[in-house]
Order: C-alpha cells, then sequence, then structure tokens
C-alpha cells in the first residue's frame, strides 16, 4: 500500500545555480506564475477569513438575528455554521481546480526546465 | 485536597458499568496496543536513513497522507473536548468545529504546497532558509517544541479523564500511572517507528475514529427518527436553559470580557492550524507539491465530516443525559462521550457497556496516536534544527542525527508526563486552542513573512517568533486558565490579571507587528538570491527532496 505512490527519486536533483535562479525569478513567465498564485490565493484567503468574522462577530454581538427560528428548532446560527463548512469544501474544490489548470503547467514547465538543465 | 474530588460519583457509576466488563474494556485496549506496536516494530526494521525516520521515506500517497493528517488532527480536544463543550454549553461549543475546519484553507492555499516544495524535514528548515541559520534555527525549534508540550498537555489530561471514568482511578496515583504508561508508549512508537510508524499508526487510528463517531452518531440519530430538529429541540429542553441553548452565547455571551474572549478563540483556531509543527511535517511524507495539496483535501473531506457528527455528539449528549450526570463526572464535559455511548446503549445494558468500551478504546487510541505525532514533531525539530544545525553547524551525521531524534524523545515524553498531572480539569478543547493561539502568534507570521515577502530578514523572524510565542505564553501564564479560577491548574492561587482564557487576538497581531518591525528595523539587508531561490523553489517545486 505504502507503494502505490510513485517513488521519490533518492538521488538528488541537479539544484541550480543562484544566478539561475535569480534569473528565472526575474523572468516574465514566473512573474505569471506568481501572478497567478498570489492573485487567486490572497484575496481568497482574506474573503475567507472575513466571512469566518462575520460569523464569530453575529454570533457575539446579534444574537437575537442568529436566534431566529427558521424550521422547527433550526436557527439562524445553525444554518450558519453549516454554512460555513459548506464554504470550505467549495473553497478547497474551487482552489485545487485552480491550480491543476493554472499553476501546474506552469511550475511543471519551469522546473523542468530548470532541472534538466544538466 | 484533590481536584478530581467532585467527579467521583459520576465517575463510579460509570465505572460500576464498566467494571462487569473490565475484562472486555481491557481487552480492547490492549488489542489497539499490540497491533501499533506490531506496526511500530514493522515500520521501524524499514526505517533505514533520515529521510525514513523524519519523512516516511516521502512514499505515501495523497489518501494516505490525508488519513494520517486527519488521524493528527482530530485530537482527543475534538473527540473529547467538542462533544463536552457543546454537552454544557450548546451552540457555543460549536465554535471549535467550526474553527478547526476552516482553519484547514490556510494550510491549502498559502503553506502546505510551498512548504512541501522548500523544506525537508521540519518547520525550521523552511524559516531559516534565507536566514542565518543558527538564531532562526534556535528560534523555530523553541516555538516547535513550546507549541507541541501545550498540545500534549491536551491529550494528558484526556488520557487521565479516560481512564478515571473507565476504572475508577481516582487516586493521583493510579492517574499517574496510567499518563506514563502513555508517556512510555509514545516514546516507543517514535523512537523505533519514527514518521514511517508514525504514519500508519494515525491512518488506524482515523479510521477508528471515524468508524465510532459514524456508529453514536448513527444511533444518535436512529433515536430522534433522523429528525435534527427534534434532536436539537430535546437537547435544549433537557439542558434546562431552553432556547439559549441552541443560541450563540451561553458560554461567551456574558460580559463585554467574555465576549471578546470568542472572538480571541475564533482567531486563534482559524489561523493556529497552518502554524502547527506536527501537522506541517506531515507535508513531507508525499513524494511532491501535489500530492501535498491532494491530501490536505482528503483531510477537508474527512475532517469535516467528523466534525459535522460533533453535532450529534454534542447535542446527543445533551439530550439523552442530565447536565448534572455530565458536569459531576467532568466539570469540563469532557467524559460526555463516552458516557453518550453508556446511555445509547442503555446504561444498564451488557450493549451499554460494550458500546462504552469501544468509544473509550477509540478515544485513547486518539490520544496515543496524537501525543506519537507531537512528539515526533518535537524531537524531529530538536535534532534537526537545534542539535545538527545549530549544536553540530551542520557537521552531524545522519546516524547522529537520528540517535538526538531519539533522546529527544525520551525528554520530550518525561516533560510530558510531568505536565499532564497538573491540566486535569481543564476542558481538553480549551487546552488546545492556547497551542493554536501560541501556533498563530509565533510560527504563521514567521512562515507567511518568509514564503511570501522579499524584505523579510533575520531580526525580523526572530522577533516575530520570540516576540509572538513569549506574548502568547505570557498571557497564558497570567490568564484564567492557570490560576484564580476554580478548574485552573493552580485554583488555589491568584495572579490571573489578563482577563481572557485564550491570548490570539493580542499575541497573533503583535506576532505579525514584531515581523514587520523586526525587519524594518534592521541593519543587514535581506538576502536577494537566497530568497530568489527560495521563491523559485516554493512556487515550482524545482530540487524538491
Amino acid at each position: 500500500m505504502a507503494t502505490d505512490a510513485p517513488p521519490p527519486s533518492k538521488e538528488q536533483h541537479r539544484l541550480p545555480s543562484p544566478e539561475e535562479f535569480s534569473e528565472v525569478q526575474q523572468s516574465a513567465e514566473f512573474g505569471e506564475l506568481r501572478r497567478s498564485f498570489r492573485s487567486f490565493a490572497f484575496p481568497l484567503t482574506i474573503a475567507f477569513v472575513a466571512w469566518y468574522l462575520l460569523y464569530v462577530l453575529l454570533s457575539n454581538y446579534a444574537g437575537g438575528f442568529m436566534g431566529t427560528e427558521l424550521f422547527g428548532n433550526i436557527n439562524v446560527a445553525f444554518v450558519f455554521g453549516l454554512a460555513q463548512f459548506v464554504t470550505t469544501f467549495l473553497i478547497a474544490w474551487w482552489y485545487s481546480r485552480h491550480a491543476a489548470a493554472k499553476l501546474d503547467p506552469k511550475a511543471e514547465a519551469i522546473k523542468s526546465r530548470m532541472e534538466g538543465g544538466a | 485536597m484533590s481536584p478530581v474530588q467532585h467527579s467521583v460519583l459520576a465517575a463510579d457509576l460509570a465505572a460500576n458499568e464498566a467494571s462487569e466488563h473490565r475484562p472486555l474494556i481491557i481487552t480492547l485496549f490492549a488489542v489497539f496496543v499490540v497491533a501499533t506496536l506490531v506496526i511500530t516494530v514493522w515500520a521501524g526494521r524499514q526505517t533505514k536513513d533520515a529521510a525514513d525516520f523524519y519523512a516516511g521515506g516521502r512514499q505515501f500517497s495523497a489518501f494516505q497522507n490525508g488519513l494520517a493528517v486527519s488521524g493528527d488532527y482530530m485530537s482527543a480536544a475534538s473527540f473529547l473536548g467538542i462533544a463536552g463543550a457543546i454537552a454544557i454549553f450548546g451552540y457555543d461549543g460549536f465554535l471549535y468545529s467550526i474553527g478547526f475546519l476552516v482553519a484547514w484553507l490556510v494550510a491549502l492555499l498559502l503553506v502546505a504546497e510551498p512548504l512541501r516544495n522548500s523544506g525537508r524535514y521540519t518547520m525550521g528548515d523552511v524559516l531559516a532558509y534565507r536566514m542565518r541559520q543558527r538564531p532562526v534555527r534556535t528560534a523555530a525549534g523553541t516555538s516547535t517544541i513550546v507549541v507541541s508540550i501545550f498540545y500534549l498537555l491536551a491529550q494528558m489530561a484526556g488520557a487521565g479523564v479516560l481512564v478515571s471514568l473507565l476504572l475508577g482511578i481516582t487516586s493521583d496515583a493510579g492517574k499517574i500511572l496510567i499518563v506514563a504508561l502513555v508517556g512510555v508508549l509514545m516514546i516507543v512508537y517514535v523512537s523505533i517507528g519514527g514518521m514511517k510508524g508514525t504514519t500508519w499508526v494515525q491512518m488506524v487510528k482515523a479510521v477508528l475514529l471515524i468508524g465510532g463517531t459514524l456508529l453514536i452518531t448513527f444511533l444518535v440519530l436512529l433515536k430522534f427518527d433522523f429528525n435534527i430538529s427534534d434532536l436539537l429541540g430535546t437537547a435544549a429542553e433537557n439542558s434546562g436553559k431552553g432556547a439559549a441553548f441552541l443560541e450563540p452565547g451561553l458560554q461567551y455571551g456574558a460580559t463585554g470580557t467574555s465576549k471578546l474572549d470568542f472572538i480571541s478563540l475564533g482567531i486563534a483556531l482559524v489561523l493556529g492550524t497552518a502554524g502547527l509543527p506536527h501537522i506541517l511535517i506531515r507535508f513531507y511524507t508525499v513524494p511532491n507539491a501535489k500530492a501535498a495539496r491532494k491530501s490536505v483535501n482528503w483531510a477537508i473531506g474527512i475532517i469535516g465530516a467528523f466534525y459535522l457528527m460533533t453535532i450529534a455528539l454534542g447535542f446527543g449528549a445533551a439530550a439523552l443525559i442530565s447536565q448534572k450526570e455530565i458536569i459531576e463526572s467532568n466539570p469540563s464535559g469532557n467524559t460526555a462521550a463516552p458516557l453518550l455511548a453508556l446511555h445509547i446503549g442503555g446504561v444498564d445494558s451488557a450493549w451499554g457497556a460494550i458500546l462504552l468500551a469501544t468509544i473509550s478504546a477509540v478515544a485513547f487510541a486518539t490520544i496515543l496516536a496524537v501525543v506519537a505525532g507531537l512528539t515526533l514533531a518535537s524531537s524531529s525539530s530538536f535534532a534537526h534544527d537545534i542539535y545538527a544545525n545549530v549544536i553540530r553547524k551542520g557537521r552531524a551525521t545522519e546516524k547522529e542525527e537520528m540517535k538526538a531524534a531519539r533522546w529527544a524523545t525520551v525528554f520530550i515524553g518525561v516533560v510530558s508526563i510531568a505536565l499532564g498531572a497538573l491540566a486535569r480539569d481543564l476542558n481538553v478543547a480549551g487546552l488546545v486552542a492556547l497551542a493554536f493561539a501560541v501556533a498563530a502568534s509565533a510560527n504563521l507570521p514567521t512562515i507567511l513573512y518568509s514564503l511570501f515577502w522579499k524584505r523579510f530578514t533575520t531580526q525580523g523572524a526572530l522577533w516575530s517568533i520570540y516576540g509572538g510565542l513569549i506574548v502568547a505564553v505570557g498571557l497564558v501564564l497570567f490568564s484564567p486558565v492557570v490560576s484564580g479560577d476554580p478548574k485552573a491548574m493552580f485554583p488555589d492561587v491568584d495572579f490571573a490579571w489578563f482577563p481572557l482564557k485564550n491570548p490570539g487576538i493580542i499575541s497573533i497581531p503583535f506576532g505579525f507587528l514584531m515581523g514587520w518591525l523586526g525587519t524594518v528595523l534592521s541593519k543587514e539587508e535581506p538576502d536577494a538570491a537566497k530568497y530568489a531561490e527560495l521563491e523559485v523553489r516554493s512556487l515550482t517545486g524545482t530540487g524538491a527532496h
């Protein structure tokens, strides 16, 4: 079972020189990768932290609203809590889709070029 | 004067139920211990080099690691603590479940992949990457060990609670013996099995925990004909608090200070996960960053499902057991989940006793596994960051490094046994939240600055680690958790001038602030070449181990 993942290479890849790293860091291609990572992950992080804090603050300071019963004994607070679960699952799925489509191919290309240049 | 006096009554009750079936309970415990020891010895024989010991050979699949991450994460705090907090305080206890889950997004979006790409064995690898090695590694090692010991404290408290419930052991000597047994087992798991053994133990434990929780959830829902509204209504009524039980505010709504405490706890929960060393090193056990991402996704699915079930555990306990019994058994509700098992099976029936035994064995497995994970994280960090890179300045051989790790395991085991005796009456989820606060204050700012801020310097890293660490731990020391409260570690003295139980609201911004301040005030220039290397490696995986 422990072997159904591809075995990692035990031998060290050629690690590119500091100059190569600096060159790649300055390149347009890497800039594009950095941009598509940061412009996705950073705002999304701020958004879900804000959404979570909204829940915490409403719990604290809007007890009346949170206690409103929607159906049976299920109140707004309960639904709000479950909504946090749902958004967490959705964001995880969304990020993974973005990473697979937009980040992985660019990262792969740079990596194989840098390591293959031996 | 023993702080456990008031728990004698209900503990006796459950212990009586359990006593007829004590052979069963002991058999279940023993089966788990023997099975995991076999795994450990087997894994130990396959552990040949440092990559095996620290990172399990990096050969685990994303699903296996996702399961192991879940195992490492769903500690006694989740199982015993959250169920107890909900059973006593109703809706307010549910914040733990939500915060503990949402927190995974920080790990997924910002930390898991860059860490896997650029580090080797420890959190310190990434923090020290572009900095002066010795001071930053010392700081990273220190904070790893402090966070892990806080976390260990909670697990040991959970172990003590379980044992007094099950075996009716209420004497201090008996409890210390059990805590010592847990300590010895964890030393064996970690020093022999390393990361490989520990990972397998986590997987077994995760399956058992999910299985046990599913069973209880199913039985609770069955009792209410799968009508959740009914379950909640009965819980509210039986709790004696009515509709307020289902609304926020029962635990934290009383005063302005307690409301601040709620926010403080909420922030610590959501920002803590991505700074927990024992979780971070799990990402090194998979072959690459893509697998690390997938394992976080598996973990989010498994952990999310588990936390949804805490609703049934906590409100189920509140609905089916009297508040008096829950609180008498443990003032913080830590025994609500095992008591629920007993009640749902029938208090005077064999089925009830069997369920109690099963759930307790699951809780025991949970504690053992998490304790092993924490010990591995701290002894790895001691051996790799402090011993190999600071004391031996990078000249230690792999053999010497692994030997140091094994000795560190013994040392940390002994320390946590000693501390475990102090924290018996505190809610274990609350204790774990302290570890989260320390991790979010000292580790998270430093990780994020290191990975994403070009100008960040060695001085900035040191200020954020030590600043966050000292303020977080200092505030806890002077909080009602340690003194001045009947449930505190030292209830007879009072030096609690800081009113909040969780320091996060002060210490986390302080950690970020110190990292920024240390950087802008430092005289040295950031190492641009090293940052180029770290940035390219962390985003592309070039040269990943």
